[in-house]
């Protein structure tokens, strides 16, 4: 859902921190999704296939860290990650469980080629 | 430092919806600076949403100013039944974009001063994917979930259901009609939104709407007085 408008933001907000830093070629793009974010990792790798030529990011390489959903229980406070999105409690059993972690869509970090260097572009 | 190959790292940590995530903030502050109370409505296309709001406004509009702003891809079809029962009615056409968006009831605001409410009601694109994603700024954000929709749909669509405040199932009166297992709804309602107050109602027999109201003036009165 709306991968292509997430994947476009990710590009420009990639490409301000490698012009802040000082860069001019991005090689590795890292990204957190979390399992709730309403985003799917196969559909931003393919927008990034499909919107990264004719950007600083060309050459560069996506990696996506995936976040997992974790639970608390308001009832006995225990954390856990669920097998499914609706797991009761493995501790007491109660259902009344808070979100704490998978909420997550970041862009966490860029690699960025040194600057003056020259090399084949096409990354692996 | 001039080999090949050679890189380094720069750290980011920004959030990709972070645009919305600012609008709706902006929003959030001024809702809160003006004491108004806002609801974002969010369900499948066909819930009832318009109605009960159509409800709502008539039950509520002696004791408080109300504003709704409705999005809807094409039509105003939605505003127009919402007129006519002293609200403020504004309707936002997205022309395709199948979500409402923070910068969407910026814009919308324009013509509704907050001075002049005490309570705003969104109604959402009908859309159970796209608008759990979509801080609005908000105080209380309500999934509406009809009794035909099938017992099992809150476990469906994980994401809207554990973001929302309150859930409300809707069309009651068709139980009997559909043959609902209305009890195997509500505990998959209870496993998909363990955080949610939950409501049963039908806006067409006026079943439940008298504590969905009394819910309403509790929790505007609640902001009122923490404001």
């Amino acid at each position: 859902m709306h991968e292509a408008g997430l994947m476009q933001s990710v590009l420009d907000m990639a490409a301000d921190a490698m012009r802040a830093a000082g860069g001019n070629e991005l090689r590795t793009i890292r990204l957190r999704v979390g399992a709730l974010s309403g985003a799917a990792c196969e559909a931003l790798a393919f927008a990034f296939e499909a919107l990264k030529n004719g950007t600083p990011a060309a050459g560069a390489r996506l990696e996506m860290e995936q976040v997992a959903v974790r639970l608390v229980c308001r009832a006995c406070g225990c954390a856990f990650e669920p097998l499914g999105f609706h797991d009761a409690c493995p501790g007491c059993g109660s259902g009344t469980t808070d979100v704490v972690q998978g909420r997550e869509l970041e862009l966490v970090s860029v690699d960025l080629a040194v600057p003056g260097e020259t090399e084949a572009s096409g990354g692996d | 430092m001039s080999a090949v190959g050679e890189h380094w790292t720069v750290q980011v940590d920004k959030a990709l919806r972070g645009r919305n995530d600012q609008f709706a903030a902006d929003n959030r502050a001024h809702f809160r600076t003006a004491g108004v109370f806002v609801l974002n409505i969010v369900s499948s296309p066909g819930a009832g949403k318009t109605l009960l709001l159509e409800r709502t406004l008539a039950a509520l509009r002696e004791e408080l100013r109300i504003g709704v702003q409705v999005g809807d891809l094409q039509t105003d079809n939605d505003a127009r039944r919402l007129s006519g029962h002293g609200a403020s009615v504004v309707q936002i056409v997205t022309n395709g974009c199948c979500h409402l968006e923070a910068g969407m009831v910026a814009k919308a605001l324009e013509s509704q001063p907050l001075g002049e409410l005490d309570l705003l009601i969104i109604e959402n694109v009908g859309n159970l994917v796209c608008p759990a994603s979509y801080d609005l700024g908000e105080d209380m954000r309500i999934v509406l979930v009809s009794v035909t929709e099938g017992e099992d749909k809150p476990l469906k669509y994980p994401t809207i259901f554990r973001n929302a405040q309150l859930v409300v199932i809707t069309k009651l009166d068709l139980v009997g009609p559909a043959g609902v297992d209305l009890q195997l709804l509500r505990e998959n309602v209870r496993r998909a939104a363990p955080q949610a107050h939950l409501f049963e109602l039908s806006a067409r027999t006026g079943e439940g709407l008298m504590d969905w109201y009394a819910y309403l003036r509790r929790a505007r009165s609640g902001q009122a007085g923490a404001s």
